[in-house]
């Protein structure tokens, strides 16, 4: 537990462990966090870990993650773990976990998919074909999307 | 449902079955015999890309079986005016039965299919698939060799935006197939269809030389280098015309073996292959029309009888 004095516990919000090394600040843009107006955030990037080797953490302030933030966590942080801290205790403990259908969490990368015309009312949709390692295509057009790309085009 | 957006929509046995269907409905598609499947249906061709066969042999099909038409062309109607594909959808949902759609966007048939209730048949979006077209060619396939399972099939030319053979490679594989993608480097199978067939355990082998595949092969599928797909000129000119067929080529060819091609074609099967026992692709087209008969009763649950007289 020592890496997790790194920064001082939270009051309330939620702890975000287990993300791949390195991979922080995409968590950040992937839970959509407006670094300009949010709440307090810290981060600690490349610590030992077990279960890893090494991981970044993630403690966001006065934020409660949903189940629609924990399908996008689940893109780029799969083994992550979640803590809901509420009065400085875990009340609540969470996994995230990829679903197979992805409704409205990014948009397809391909410049010829139908879903570019942005007038078009239905959904955007991803389809998770493979877990390990991880393989998404756009629901419609079957498009391979990059994970990078899909940070990039997150709702 | 009776959508069939990718080949995937279809089970094997399903394949089978249309094919068979198809099958006996030959006389039909001739106008030989007259029997109204389908009288009373109504079918939107909906095309908001160029087509000639693929448009006018499901024209034939519906009118052949006793059925309606009606034909949109996204040229001087209120697509022109910015009208999206959901909304010009809802009104086809009102109009028709069944629907066949072309679009120049991939994705376009599942999205139609996802925004109406009637059937839909994915009659080509983008360089995504032509499940239909896939299904003729399969029936051409049966025709030259009185079965799907197991043959080696060459796949040449642009296999990059080539949806005709996107489709079909993925429903070869799931008879066995070995199969063979020559193509330039620059026109290369996307990797995740080649990800998929190997996924399904075939023989995948790819290469820039179609003289060396001749001999061995059971179909040799050409198709056209799409200069309409190209970004821009410069990138077309450096693999035009670069594969070629002509009769003194397949000397050396297993005589059963079929060479097929989508059409049209531009220069890569020559005049001479015409005439030798080996050119399908004019019976291919009119394949279309059993196949698409054969198609539109699945979708919309009619069955064809078992005798066709």
């Amino acid at each position: 537990m020592t890496e997790m004095r790194r920064v001082t516990a939270i009051r309330n919000g939620t702890v975000v462990d287990h993300i791949p090394s390195g991979h922080a600040m995409q968590v950040i843009r992937i839970l959509r966090i407006d670094t300009a107006r949010a709440t307090p955030v810290s981060l600690v990037m490349n610590v030992p870990s077990d279960k890893l080797g090494r991981k970044d953490v993630l403690k966001i302030e006065d934020r409660e993650l949903n189940q629609e933030d924990l399908d996008r966590l689940a893109l780029i942080a799969p083994e992550a773990s979640i803590a809901i801290i509420r009065n400085h205790a875990v009340a609540e403990k969470m996994r995230v976990e990829l679903a197979d259908d992805l409704v409205n969490i990014a948009r397809c990368s391909f410049s010829n998919c139908i879903t570019k015309n942005n007038r078009e009312p239905l959904p955007q949709r991803m389809r998770v074909v493979a877990h390990g390692p991880l393989e998404v295509r756009c629901y419609y057009c079957g498009r391979g999307q990059e994970i990078d790309e899909l940070i990039e085009n997150i709702i | 449902m009776g959508d069939v957006v990718t080949m995937d929509d279809l089970t094997n046995d399903e394949i089978i079955e249309i094919l068979d269907s198809a099958e006996r409905l030959v006389p039909v598609a001739k106008g030989e015999v007259n029997l109204p499947l389908l009288e009373g249906k109504v079918l939107a061709n909906m095309f908001f890309e160029n087509s000639t066969r693929t448009r006018m042999s499901f024209e034939t099909a519906m009118k052949r079986l006793g059925g309606a038409v009606l034909n949109f062309s996204s040229i001087g109607t209120s697509v022109a005016k910015g009208e999206t594909l959901y909304d010009t959808m809802q009104m086809i949902d009102g109009y028709a039965d069944v629907a066949a759609i072309r679009h120049p966007r991939q994705g376009a048939a599942q999205y139609s299919a996802d925004a109406v209730e009637i059937p839909i048949l994915n009659a080509g979006d983008g360089a995504g698939n032509h499940p239909t077209q896939t299904m003729l060619d399969l029936f051409t396939i049966r025709q030259a060799h009185g079965s799907l399972e197991g043959l080696n099939v060459v796949l040449v030319g642009d296999l990059r935006y080539g949806r005709t053979v996107h489709s079909l490679s993925h429903a070869l594989v799931r008879f066995g197939a070995s199969l063979t993608l020559v193509s330039p480097t620059t026109l290369r199978m996307p990797d995740e269809i080649v990800s998929d067939l190997r996924s399904h355990g075939a023989e995948v082998t790819e290469t820039e030389s179609l003289k060396d595949q001749i001999a061995h092969a059971d179909v040799i599928y050409m198709t056209r280098i799409q200069k309409e797909r190209f970004p821009d000129e410069d990138e077309y000119a450096k693999v035009a015309g670069i594969y070629k067929l002509g009769a003194s080529d397949l000397s050396g060819a297993k005589k059963a073996m079929a060479v097929m091609h989508p059409l049209p074609r531009v220069d890569e099967i020559a005049p001479s292959v015409d005439s030798t026992v080996h050119a399908r692709y004019f019976q291919q087209a009119f394949n279309g029309v059993p196949t698409r008969m054969a198609l539109l009763c699945r979708s919309l649950g009619v069955k064809v009888p078992k005798k066709v007289k």
